[in-house]
């Protein structure tokens, strides 16, 4: 059998693995766009920060795919899909075929249709090259603005503060990452980031990007004008869907996949930030790794089911664990906040009917599994409820 | 340090004390009272010096003024009443805290040269139906026993005396003996299972005001049993005595046996029974069986009225009560009140009594006392009915307060302040429950501008041109004068003589050694007395105000063991405070279905309301409900428990019915429930009710609830007590109604508020009040902070042993580890060897606290 995985970020390289342990007979491709090894894109911030170096980063060497019998093919960008002939076309025109073919492509950081967003100067941060444009940027020190307050646009900010750079962020919203912060827990995030350095503009829209050769300065709707040596866009991604679509698969946002990750053509898998489950797409590393590991199964003729479980996300932010999990956002849902601000610690529980549904820790997420426990369990809280926030060595609960 | 012997300020059991300037005390080893041991209060009485409040300074309408002026405007305000109302306008309001001396003034002033009989004193809500009783049966105002009865009777009765709370030192010598002599027995006859009871043979759980009908029972089983009498009366009593007790049958047959066939038996009687509108007759009827049964003034045998002030009985021997004279002499007999009016030389003499406390108010009330002198008592809040009295109080033309502190309800409406010598300043005599008279000296010198209360009143005299009259220099100059009156028209009956002190010089009155009356010859020693007694027809009368459906219980008011009347001494001192932090209703659960435990519940009666945290007691008597009268506006405004209390009284003694008031209970709708722990007070109106409570030096605990929404109730009460630089640590679950925060600098606390939509969600306050002192906390008691107990911690227990600072889970720990007596509990943990005033309540939970079987 011949399975061909596109993408080789994490999501497509722990399928190609899994698949080469799981049927040693069959031949595994993993095609990869990026001229690189597979590596591990969520710590590129390290790489930024110069925490890491770009050996570090690669997670599966040559020698270590040869070993699994996988076929790796870098910097082979795939250009269509001939479903009819069970082919995959790169770039270069050449045929890949498959008898199992799994899409990870993955997604493209947003490049905002700004007047000058195509102007030198002006990066996205996405992929290693991102990053190496970043640090060329960094080594002459002066301004940068970031624009985009989410996780990517703060480690871009940090890293370029760490660097020497005098960052700016500028952000849509009032208060940075509000889809895992809650207001108050932003607030505690934009002091501590303050404290390092790093300013904000929120909330802000950008309206242009100036410059005649290179990016000068960041124009906001309000007027004010931000100068800028480097300007880094970090305000979302986008799935990567159009080999699929113009294959005819059937997309929404990405690629409507079933339980097993099976695409609407039975010999196509989708899985990561392109796929799209039951109306949801994902955006972290954990429930793609999953999704991997599902479609590997599948294909495998084992029976598997992907079932979403509970968000959460657990970063660290310049040094401040956060950690966010379920439905923060419910502008119905009650809500219990903890707050210490002196010792930078916040917790904001929200709850439905007595059960958790979602939580924001930011500081201190030492309880982090109790909460992930709650909500995915929908156990009632109500027999402990006003211990719940301090966490599960105060919750005596009635025998 | 130099000790100085002086007397304890509270209870009438009158302690004699050493204490030294810097407020140290300890027990007198030679005062025959109490042989150098002290309660919890007395223990506790170093604290009590020093407090914030004193009144040092005159003050008139507010102002400060200087002696002179503020005693020309008390001159003033009286002589505007004589013209206006004559004598019968002008009053004196005064109190069994007086000394001996000043009561003596005050009684000479009002009754001798004021020309009125309106002198009455808060004895007559305490003691007035005891000495109304003796009267009656004795011709007299005495005590026939002594102390040393309790110790020797095989039996002791108490009737309405909480001894172990009120008088805790004779509790002590009464358990001693017991110890020391097993077979002797003890009865507690009470509506309450009360801390006296915790060790008795027998509890007779009487219902509010049926004593009479008890001892009615009694006296007619004693005359069936064969015991007969030649004193006057006995005929027309027996016929009177009537009254069905509605005790069980068996327990009721008990206490008649025992009693009948014990001649060594004390009834000692106390505010349960005299707090009654039938309270002379509960004296009349406990003292027609001793008389028939002949046990009066015998060793280990008689009736015991045991009182509840330190100089309730120097007032009641001055005469310093709206229906006696001076000295025991009376108005009915002519040649008694002439020899007075000579003495004195004080043609203007009241011809006869004058007011009661209760119509005194309502004098007062009625605009018919244009001048009225309170001294060192609160009738804005002891009086019953006091609602009335404070808007009596209110609308006195001239209303002067003299006091030590100015932090007193009754304070707050005077329009003339005077500050008077407190405990440890002030110099004088006072008589305890058995007739022993004692020196309260002065150890610390007199602060500021504050004077002994004498001193005023001769100062107000001369001033109306009596000066000759009151021209005394020292108090001893006082006591010279009073023994020698004791000694008037005599040969007569009256036991009470003071003649042979009436010659003490300055010195030998400086170093008098306590000394029992009567005493009419010098170096004589009073000791038991026999006087001639009568009969009394007693015949059985129910509570003047009846409960029913619309007041279906019965409201009985009493003290705690560690606060004093209305806390003026006590409440700012947080060990006193330890014992009972919150004004309580104690009700059987069974009365109060719907009404939790903890909870703050309503009282209404057809007088006024209250509110108050109530609790379940299986001890109380079905029907009725225990209330504390201490609170005040300082401490509680809205538990003040007197507002509710009916102003009945008993016809002979005018003594109110304090412990019968028909009442119902209503739920106290709060939004929400809470408390504020901070370094300084805040008062007590921060919420619609408030406890106030003193929780150790610079720390203080606000109970509270109000109706508001509690987040409102949040951020206001938050912003009392900011701090700059200091931050928040917040818990918020507004859905909920719960509310916390904590404010902290540097590490160290500063304020905890907790809210809650009802009272069980809140935590225990000791850990938090305990994390107070601390330089800085740690983290993980910062962590836990909002939690209200260390995450693993045991949960914090009351303290019961104030002395040592012994909580409960120790005690019941140490009772567990096989501590199954009092002794081995002193011993494992030292609760109950202090002031021993815990020892009933360690004896509870012996009672309790499973002990394991010896393996």
């Amino acid at each position: 059998m011949r399975i061909l995985v596109i993408g080789a970020g994490p999501a497509g390289t722990r399928c190609a693995v899994r698949l080469a342990e799981r049927l040693p007979e069959a031949r595994v491709t993993l095609a990869g766009a990026e001229a690189a090894l597979p590596y591990d894109r969520v710590a590129l911030s390290k790489l930024l920060t110069g925490d890491a170096t770009i050996e570090s980063l690669i997670t599966h060497p040559l020698p270590m795919l040869r070993r699994l019998g996988i076929h790796y093919r870098p910097a082979t960008p795939i250009a269509a899909l001939d479903r009819a002939a069970g082919e995959a076309v790169t770039t270069r025109g050449e045929r890949l075929p498959y008898d199992r073919l799994v899409l990870a492509t993955g997604s493209t950081a947003i490049r905002l249709p700004l007047p000058g967003a195509t102007l030198p100067g002006t990066v996205l941060y996405r992929d290693m090259d991102d990053v190496r444009a970043m640090l060329r940027a960094a080594r002459t020190g002066g301004r940068a603005v970031v624009i985009g307050g989410g996780l990517l646009g703060l480690e871009a900010a940090v890293g370029l503060a760490a660097r020497g750079m005098r960052v700016t962020v500028v952000h849509a919203v009032g208060w940075p990452m509000e889809r895992q912060l809650d207001p108050a827990a932003g607030a505690l995030l934009t002091t501590r980031l303050g404290t390092r350095g790093i300013r904000f503009a929120m909330p802000a829209s950008t309206t242009a990007i100036e410059g005649e050769d290179r990016a000068r300065a960041v124009l906001l709707a309000d007027g004010t004008r931000l100068p800028a040596e480097l300007v880094v866009m970090a305000v979302g991604i986008r799935p990567n869907i159009a080999l699929a679509r113009e294959a005819g698969l059937p997309v929404a946002r990405a690629i409507t996949v079933d339980d097993a990750m099976r695409t609407a053509d039975p010999a196509i898998f989708a899985i990561g930030e392109c796929a799209e489950h039951a109306g949801r797409c994902i955006g972290l590393v954990a429930p793609a790794l999953e999704q991997a590991e599902v479609a590997a199964r599948a294909i495998a003729g084992e029976a598997a089911a992907w079932a979403p479980r509970a968000d959460a996300t657990a970063l660290k932010v310049s040094g401040t664990a956060v950690w966010s999990a379920g439905d923060i956002a419910d502008a119905e849902a009650e809500c219990i906040t903890l707050r210490d601000e002196a010792e930078e610690r916040y917790r904001r529980l929200l709850l439905r009917d007595g059960r958790l549904i979602g939580a924001v820790l930011y500081g201190d997420t030492t309880d982090a599994g109790f909460y992930l426990d709650l909500i995915t369990t929908r156990r009632s809280v109500a027999g402990f409820r006003s211990a719940l926030a301090l966490g599960p060595a105060f919750v005596r609960e009635a025998a | 340090m130099a000790e100085t012997r002086t007397t304890c300020p509270y209870c009438g059991v009158g302690c004699g004390v050493l204490a030294s300037p810097d407020g140290t005390v300890r027990g007198d080893p030679d005062h025959p009272a109490n042989r150098g041991r002290l309660c919890s209060k007395g223990t506790a009485l170093g604290e009590t010096l020093d407090q914030p409040g004193r009144l040092l300074h005159p003050e008139v309408d507010g102002k400060r003024a200087s002696w002179d002026l503020a005693l020309d405007a008390v001159a003033e305000g009286f002589r505007k009443a004589l013209a206006e109302h004559g004598p019968q306008g002008t009053a004196l309001y005064v109190s069994g805290q007086l000394l001996t001396e000043d009561y003596y003034a005050a009684n000479k002033l009002a009754k001798g040269f004021l020309g009125t009989g309106n002198i009455d004193s808060n004895s007559r809500l305490c003691m007035a139906s005891a000495v109304a009783g003796h009267r009656r049966a004795f011709g007299e105002d005495l005590v026939p026993g002594l102390y040393e009865d309790l110790e020797l009777a095989d039996l002791v009765v108490l009737v309405g005396s909480n001894l172990a709370w009120c008088h805790p030192i004779l509790h002590q010598r009464l358990q001693a003996a017991r110890l020391a002599r097993p077979g002797m027995r003890l009865v507690v006859i009470d509506p309450r299972r009360t801390a006296s009871c915790e060790g008795a043979d027998l509890h007779l759980p009487i219902a509010p005001g049926r004593d009479v009908a008890l001892f009615n029972t009694l006296f007619r089983h004693l005359h069936a049993q064969g015991f007969r009498s030649d004193a006057p009366g006995l005929t027309e009593a027996l016929a009177k005595a009537d009254g069905e007790t509605g005790l069980d049958a068996a327990l009721l047959a008990t206490f008649l046996d025992w009693f009948t066939t014990t001649p060594r038996t004390v009834t000692l009687f106390s505010q349960g029974a005299n707090q009654s509108s039938a309270g002379t007759d509960k004296a009349n009827a406990i003292i027609n069986c001793h008389l028939l049964t002949g046990r009066i003034g015998e060793p280990g045998a008689g009736p015991f009225s045991i009182t509840g002030q330190p100089n309730a009985m120097g007032g009641r021997e001055v005469g310093a009560l709206a229906n006696t004279l001076a000295g025991h002499l009376d108005w009915s007999s002519p040649a008694e009140a002439t020899a007075l009016r000579d003495y004195w030389r004080a043609p203007n003499l009241a011809a006869g009594p004058g007011l009661k406390a209760i119509d005194l108010f309502h004098a007062v009330g009625a605009g018919r006392i244009g001048a009225l002198w309170v001294m060192a008592t609160n009738p804005a809040v002891s009086l019953p009915d006091a609602a009335r009295i404070r808007d009596s109080l209110r609308r006195t033309p001239c209303l002067v307060a003299s006091d030590c502190t100015r932090e007193s309800d009754t304070m707050d409406l005077a329009r003339i302040r005077l500050p008077a010598l407190g405990w440890g300043e002030k110099s004088g005599t006072v008589t305890n429950s058995e007739r022993v008279i004692s020196r309260q000296r002065a150890f610390r010198p007199a602060p500021d501008e504050a004077r002994p209360d004498w001193w005023a009143i001769a100062g107000v005299a001369a001033r109306l041109g009596w000066g000759d009259a009151f021209a005394w220099t020292s108090a001893a100059a006082i006591f010279r004068e009073h023994a020698t009156l004791t000694g008037l028209a005599r040969p007569a009956p009256r036991a009470f003589d003071l003649s042979g002190l009436a010659d003490l010089t300055d010195a030998e009155y400086a170093a008098m050694a306590p000394t029992r009356w009567p005493v009419a010859r010098r170096g004589q020693q009073g000791g038991r007395l026999t006087p001639a007694t009568r009969f009394v027809p007693t015949a059985y009368r129910s509570p003047a105000n009846p409960t029913g459906a619309a007041y279906p219980l019965a409201l009985l008011t009493g003290r705690l063991r560690d606060q004093w009347h209305t806390m003026t001494r006590t409440g700012p001192v947080p060990r006193l405070m330890a014992h009972t932090p919150e004004p309580t209703a104690a009700v059987h659960p069974e009365d109060a279905p719907g009404f939790p435990d903890g909870n703050l519940t309503r009282i209404e009666s057809p007088w006024g309301s209250a509110t108050l945290r109530l609790r379940h007691e299986p001890g109380m008597a079905r029907g009725t409900v225990f209330v504390p009268m201490h609170w005040t506006a300082r401490f509680a405004p809205a538990a003040r428990i007197n507002a509710s209390v009916n102003p009945a009284v008993d016809p002979i003694s005018g003594q109110p019915e304090l412990k019968h008031t028909p009442i119902r209970l209503v739920p106290a709708l709060m939004a929400w429930h809470g408390f504020l722990l901070a370094r300084r007070s805040l008062g007590a109106g921060l919420a619609g009710w408030t406890a106030l409570i003193p929780a150790g030096p610079d720390l203080f605990r606000h109970e509270l609830a109000g109706t508001e929404p509690p987040a409102e109730a949040f951020a206001r009460l938050r912003a009392l007590v900011e701090e700059p630089d200091a931050a928040w640590v917040l818990l918020e679950d507004p859905a909920a109604g719960l509310h916390r925060a904590a404010l902290l600098r540097d590490g160290r606390l500063f304020a905890c508020l907790f809210l809650a939509p009802n009272p069980a969600a809140l935590p225990p306050r000791d850990w938090l009040l305990s994390l107070f002192p601390e330089p800085a906390i740690g983290s993980a008691a910062r962590r836990a902070l909002l939690g209200g107990a260390p995450a693993d911690g045991p949960t914090p227990s009351p303290t019961i042993c104030v002395c040592h600072g012994i909580a409960a889970s120790v005690i019941c720990a140490s009772i567990a580890r096989g501590a199954n007596t009092l002794a081995l509990v002193g011993e494992a943990t030292r609760a109950g060897t202090g002031c021993g005033s815990c020892r009933p309540e360690i004896a509870a939970l012996l009672a309790k606290t499973p002990v394991p079987e010896p393996a």
